[in-house]
């Protein structure tokens, strides 16, 4: 076990790094020049070479990748062009609505797609089967912004069962958060099915209804168990899409978390620190996610052989 | 050919192909089809008070909020929407595929270097690398396909990886060894041939996601620039009014899932086609 943990852990560092290997090139890419950003545009020449200086953009570029990994170890993200304030405290303030949505929207996914899994597996071939799968694909082609506005119209607009927009109670949170169980439910209900059909197939099933106990019985307390495990830790693999469907649904629902931020302060003015800072959290985020997952699995299944 | 038979048996992916041809139909006969130029602020586009004109006989799908009819600007979203997608599916494609077969052929070093890239690019979010890239460069068709590419070969490099490797512990390619085929010729003639329908699967399914990926950069305003029409960027468009003008959002966006639920609907059925564990089944 220690053996794979280090392993694991080793290769999530070796992506880390890669990560900010990938974000320092970005950032030299970037056409906006920060000089002006900060100067103005009839700045001097000598007010440039100022800055340039203080910003230590006169410096070579391996010494400057190595002073933004020393900053980013620190949690620094650099400073907003616009604003001038730390993106990380930007982010900072931001993180927990985003973290609140992503946990709703796991729980809608799984609510959404287990049962509907679960029941295709049991009718397998039937009508019934056949309407969840072509159900859970169309969760799948849907984009999120799509089903969002389209629920935002129904339900917000034309029902008023909810806000319109923004952050509060309860009454907020279900939309943005069925919009993210939407897509999400589409994936887990096939996964489910198919988890569910591979452990349906085991010989442990077989005797369990030669004994004579109820169908339900076997379904639920033999099969299940089995076959839901797999897929929650899936959820762990899924961050990626998870954090981005988030920030899809936070600019559709104006939930003030970092993807309205990314999206109002970071792509509309084009202030590039706060678009990388954000994609480094969410980077971050799937690297975590990723690695409780493979700390997970083997504790699920022992029959997994570390490696 | 019986892949092809076994592919048309399936009611959903026909249904999925015929979506297709009407859309690719729509795409290139698009000057031919459209009532009006997609770029015309029309004069009796608007109502007296400037509002868009919802669904009615003179426009089939309404305006927007210049006055331009919506039904043109979709024909033509579908040459922009379909033209990025195909594109952008196909580098990437293109990339994943040379290299998952190097990096299952090479073993040793050189797969590491590419297996760790992609483990990289995998815990990356896609679609926040590609705002940031999108942001970064001037915003061109053929820039955003190769945006869109450039974060989306990832997940075929692993499969097409774990199938080369899987082909190449076979007997057939340690006899082509010994029989002294070089390297050349063992990945053209006895392991890509093998990968083809994997690739094809790929390709379809593939297209689902660019399209997707499309609409959602254009809706983000990072996409497609208006006044040239993809069917996000008219979305994005009309997103602070589509509450007054529903139909603004509602054909582009039934248009977007549509088309992207017809590529995963005929790749899902390619690859019950193409498994050949299921061919002798029937």
């Amino acid at each position: 076990m220690m053996r794979y943990l280090a392993k694991r852990l080793t290769a999530a560092g070796i992506i880390l790094v890669g990560i900010s290997v990938i974000t320092f090139c970005l950032i030299f890419l970037v056409p906006a020049d920060p000089i002006s950003m900060i100067a103005g545009r009839n700045a001097t020449a000598e007010t440039r070479a100022q800055i340039r200086h203080q910003l230590g953009l006169d410096r070579p570029l391996p010494v400057q990748y190595g002073d933004y990994v020393v900053r980013l170890a620190q949690g620094d993200l650099g400073r907003s062009y616009a604003q001038k304030t730390q993106v990380s405290e930007l982010i900072r303030a931001r993180l927990p609505a985003t973290l609140l949505l992503m946990a709703a929207g796991i729980v809608a996914e799984l609510v959404i797609g287990l049962p509907a899994g679960i029941y295709a597996a049991t009718r397998r071939g039937e009508a019934v089967d056949r309407g969840v799968m072509m159900l859970s694909f169309i969760g799948i082609s849907a984009p999120q912004f799509i089903v969002g506005l389209l629920l935002l119209y129904l339900f917000a607009y034309m029902v008023g069962w909810f806000p319109l927009s923004g952050y509060g109670g309860i009454s907020h949170l279900v939309l943005p958060a069925i919009t993210l169980g939407i897509a999400g439910g589409g994936t887990y209900s096939r996964l489910m099915r198919s988890q569910m059909l591979d452990v349906l197939r085991q010989d442990y099933i077989r005797t369990a209804r030669a004994k004579g106990l109820p169908e339900r019985t076997v379904l639920l307390t033999h099969a299940l168990r089995n076959a839901v495990l797999p897929v929650i830790a899936q959820v762990g693999y899924d961050m990626g899409f998870l954090i981005t469907n988030a920030v899809i649904v936070e600019s559709v629902f104006g939930w003030p978390g970092i993807g309205q931020l990314m999206w109002q302060q970071g792509i509309q003015r084009l202030d590039y620190p706060i678009i990388m800072g954000v994609t480094i959290t969410a980077a971050l985020f799937i690297v975590l996610g990723s690695l409780i997952a493979d700390l997970i699995v083997p504790l699920i299944d022992p029959r997994i052989r570390l490696r | 050919m019986s892949a092809w038979r076994r592919l048309l048996k399936d009611k959903l992916a026909v249904a999925g192909l015929f979506v297709i041809a009407i859309v690719v139909g729509a795409a290139v006969l698009a000057p031919w089809l459209a009532p009006y130029s997609p770029y015309d602020q029309l004069f009796d586009g608007l109502t007296l008070e400037g509002s868009p004109l919802p669904p009615n006989g003179k426009f089939w799908l309404g305006t927007d909020l210049l006055g331009r009819d919506l039904f043109s600007r979709l024909l033509y979203g579908a040459r922009t929407s379909l033209t990025v997608g195909v594109a952008a599916n196909g580098v990437a494609v293109l990339i994943g595929a040379a290299l998952g077969t190097l990096a299952g052929y090479l073993k040793g070093f050189g797969r590491d270097v590419i297996m760790r890239f992609t483990d990289l690019m995998m815990a990356f979010p896609a679609l926040l690398l590609a705002i940031a890239l999108a942001a970064i460069f001037a915003p061109s068709l053929w820039i955003i396909a190769i945006v869109i590419a450039l974060v989306n070969w990832a997940q075929l490099c692993r499969v097409i990886y774990a199938e080369t490797l899987a082909l190449s512990e076979r007997d057939y390619i340690e006899a082509a060894r010994a029989l002294g085929a070089g390297m050349r010729r063992i990945l053209w003639r006895h392991l890509i041939p093998h990968l083809i329908p994997t690739i094809l699967v790929y390709a379809t399914l593939g297209i689902a996601t660019t399209v997707m990926f499309e609409a959602m950069l254009s809706f983000l305003g990072v996409g497609v620039r208006p006044p040239t029409p993809s069917w996000g960027n008219i979305i994005f468009e009309s997103q602070s009014y589509f509450l007054s003008a529903p139909w603004l959002v509602f054909f582009p966006g039934m248009a977007i899932v549509v088309l992207a639920l017809s590529f995963n609907l005929v790749g899902d059925a390619l690859r019950d086609a193409l498994d050949p564990t299921q061919r002798g089944r029937q």
